[in-house]
């Protein structure tokens, strides 16, 4: 882990940089410290997050999933290690890529499924498809299809908390996930600004899986170390393996931590690799052969299970037993999906206003006109 | 006469205009190496090299910012927004400068930008990737609006546009990138402002542009078996409107239906049924009828079907005319 505190840019060693870190995938015991029901707890969701996004794929080629579905496989130690940073009472804001956030959060799969098929048990009725999830109670403000749409939007929510509250070790605070890409579009910068001159508590982090769509980071940032995008606004940075979802958690802990206490932004980058295409119709034909297998290799779910078996935190019979279950839980939420129905073609105009507004025609073909318009249905008459 | 998609019609239309003129260049997310999400582009980075067709980073905002600074020192650079929904990031740039920047110097600058967008429904995608936001644009003086229907028009209107010394905003019917047809390469195109009467008929004109003006000329021959006699007018340029073209076609037949996929409301089909019952109001039989979109956001595939104006629901409309 790289720290990069607010000051010259000089300072640190530059972090691992890509494709060269020596301790990814490496075997190493969690600490002593480590509650071992907790590690089973996140091997659990990673598998989850695994087999969800792989039977994603599946439905989508059999055109049960319309629209564009992004993956987070490759992902799930970054997605979990962050989710385990967060209190039910943060708030989280994300991208387009987050079935596994949603899931890592506590959504049933069942309704996560049922978004994806565009049904209305989903948990955004069907209206919302991959990217829009979205769950108030669960505090996951949004999927956001836009790139960068989300981070102002996130970055209100810490100016709300810091406006009603002051800083301390029960404030809330916001959660704001981005892709690499995504930190070259203005709307990262106006954000880091905002949150920065206003003291915000909001932790951006920063998923580096090395790709924005076809686009390597290096091609790209101008600072490819992301972690030190934060720089120019004082917003100190860390980067972090994204495959080790324990020390993603820790830096999240931390700077979540001075987001509470101290209402102070942060910069959080995880460096992880994106298993597949940039959605599930990609064959990420830009990335060679080699590259391909080398991603395959640093996978973290296999990893982080040697690791717990390592250090005897589980046995190959409960990890087989874990990832059965995972496989049914995933199952059974097809099965709901495939079972609800789709959204009713009259409920196309629900919830475009969110009060009742007067005057707003929402007629579809064969309903009566609104005042001054006219069909054949009032003509055919006269 | 060779035969090419839409999309296969584009790109060699940009490949002439690159290979006749060394200031035209292509850039965009993906551009390059990809050759686009929906590979438009494809091969002419290869082609072209990575000067001329130029990789951006994620930042719409700059690309258009960054054309227009390419366009005032003589470059003419074609701009490939992915989707429609993703043009608005880039809305500043081509609405405060882009469409402003010829009136601030009396015309002593010439902004030739294309701003290519894939617009429009069909393909199963959601908000922000079926959109057509063409009312936005066509509300903006300053800027050419226009919009192909098939390949033969695609391949010349993308060298009109290139060629055009004025900022042009470019929508490409994405449900029709794979349309086919044959294509005489060294045809000239009907100039870029012209709309054209793709079905000549007596009865109804009809009015569309883009991804609906095949969905009337199937219209028009279903309406066929029914006895009825449909005109379909292609507008191709969406601002300017080829106004002389309406006119003369609806002076004949009476009735007009204008169709496009964005909402109704304050849509594109209000300005041509205003400007259609100004002129033409001595001669109608009915009022100037719309078939478009609803007025809720872009929804999710299980609804699009519904969502999206077909060929029942221009026939409905045609019937309404005759109900007068
Ligand atoms: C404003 C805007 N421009 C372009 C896109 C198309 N697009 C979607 S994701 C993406 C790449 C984003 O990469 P990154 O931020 O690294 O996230 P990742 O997909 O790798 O998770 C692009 C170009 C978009 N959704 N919105
Ligand atoms: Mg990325």
């Amino acid at each position: 882990m790289v720290a990069n505190t607010p000051g010259p840019a000089s300072s640190p060693e530059p972090g691992p940089a890509h494709g060269a870190r020596s301790d990814v995938g490496a075997v190493r015991p969690p600490g002593a410290s480590e509650d071992a029901e907790v590690l089973r707890g996140y091997y659990r969701q990673m598998a989850l997050i695994r087999a969800f996004e792989l039977r994603s794929a599946e439905m989508y080629a059999r055109a049960k999933i319309g629209g564009y579905c992004h993956l987070n496989l490759g992902e799930e130690a970054t997605v979990v290690g962050l989710m385990a940073a967060l209190r039910p009472s943060d708030y989280l804001f994300a991208g387009y890529r987050v079935h596994g956030y949603a899931l890592a959060r506590g959504a049933e799969p069942g309704r996560v499924m049922a978004e994806l098929f565009g049904r209305v048990t989903g948990m955004s009725g069907g209206r919302g498809g991959s990217m829009h999830l979205f769950d108030a109670g669960l505090r996951l403000l949004g999927g956001y299809g836009i790139v960068g749409g989300q981070l102002p939007p996130a970055t209100g929510a810490a100016l709300a908390i810091a406006y009603r509250g002051a800083p301390g070790p029960d404030s809330e605070a916001v959660m704001c996930l981005l892709g690499d890409g995504t930190t070259n579009i203005g709307a990262f910068h106006e954000a880091l600004n905002l949150a920065a001159v206003w003291r915000l508590p909001i932790v951006y982090a920063i998923v580096n899986n090395q790709l924005g769509m076809g686009t390597p980071v290096e091609a790209a940032s101008g600072e490819p170390e992301l972690f030190r995008r934060g720089c120019s606004y004082r917003i100190p940075g860390e980067r972090v393996d994204g495959n080790d979802v324990l020390a993603v958690r820790d830096a999240a802990l931390a700077l979540m931590e001075s987001a509470r206490e101290e209402h102070r932004p942060g910069l959080l980058e995880a460096v992880s690799y994106r298993i597949r295409g940039h959605s599930v119709v990609d064959p990420a034909r830009y990335r060679s052969a080699e590259e391909t297998q080398r991603v395959r290799d640093l996978d973290p779910l296999p990893a982080f299970r040697a690791r717990l078996i390592e250090g005897g935190v589980l046995d190959q019979e409960t990890a087989a037993r874990i990832d059965d279950e995972t496989e049914r839980t995933v199952t059974a939420a097809i099965e709901f999906a495939d079972t609800s129905p789709p959204p009713p073609v009259d409920t196309l105009f629900d919830g475009v206003y969110a009060t009742p507004v007067p005057n707003v025609f929402t007629g579809l073909p064969g309903d009566p006109p609104p005042d001054g318009q006219t069909t054949v249905t009032t003509l055919g008459e006269s | 006469m060779t035969t090419l998609t839409l999309g296969k019609a584009l790109n060699a239309g940009m490949r002439r205009a690159m290979e006749s003129d060394p200031k035209v260049l292509v850039m965009g997310e993906d551009v390059g190496k990809l050759g686009g999400v929906f590979r438009v582009t494809d091969g002419l980075q290869k082609d072209f090299g990575e000067d001329r067709v130029i990789d951006t980073p994620l930042a719409e905002s700059g690309i258009i910012g960054t054309a227009i600074g390419l366009a005032l020192r003589g470059y003419r650079p074609i701009c490939e927004i992915q989707f429609d929904g993703f043009v608005f990031p880039a809305a500043d740039q081509i609405i405060t400068q882009l469409a402003k920047m010829p009136l601030r110097s009396l015309g002593a600058l010439k902004l030739p930008v294309v701003v290519r967008i894939p617009c429009g429904g069909g393909i199963g995608a959601v908000e922000h990737h079926s959109e057509s936001p063409e009312a936005y644009f066509t509300h903006t003086s300053g800027l050419r609006v226009v919009a192909c229907s098939n390949p033969v028009d695609a391949y010349t209107m993308i060298q009109d546009a290139v060629r055009c010394d004025d900022p042009i905003i470019f929508f490409e019917p994405k449900r029709r990138y794979w349309d086919k047809a044959d294509i005489d390469l060294d045809a000239p195109g009907l100039p870029l402002d012209r709309a054209r009467v793709v079905r000549p008929g007596r009865d109804v004109t009809l009015v569309a542009y883009g991804p609906m003006v095949k969905t009337c000329l199937e219209a028009a021959a279903a309406a066929e078996e029914d006895g009825r006699d449909l005109e379909v007018i292609d507008l191709r340029s969406l601002n300017p409107l080829d106004m002389a073209v309406l006119e003369e076609s609806v002076q004949r037949t009476g009735r007009c239906v204008v169709v496009h996929e964005a909402p109704i409301f304050t849509g594109l089909g209000a300005e041509v049924a205003a400007r259609v019952s100004e002129r033409c109001f001595y001669h109608l039989e009915s009022p100037v009828l719309r078939v478009g979109g609803f007025s809720t956001p872009y929804p999710p595939s299980r609804l699009e079907e519904y969502y999206l104006p077909d060929l029942d629901r221009v026939l409905d409309a045609v019937d309404r005319t005759f109900a007068y």
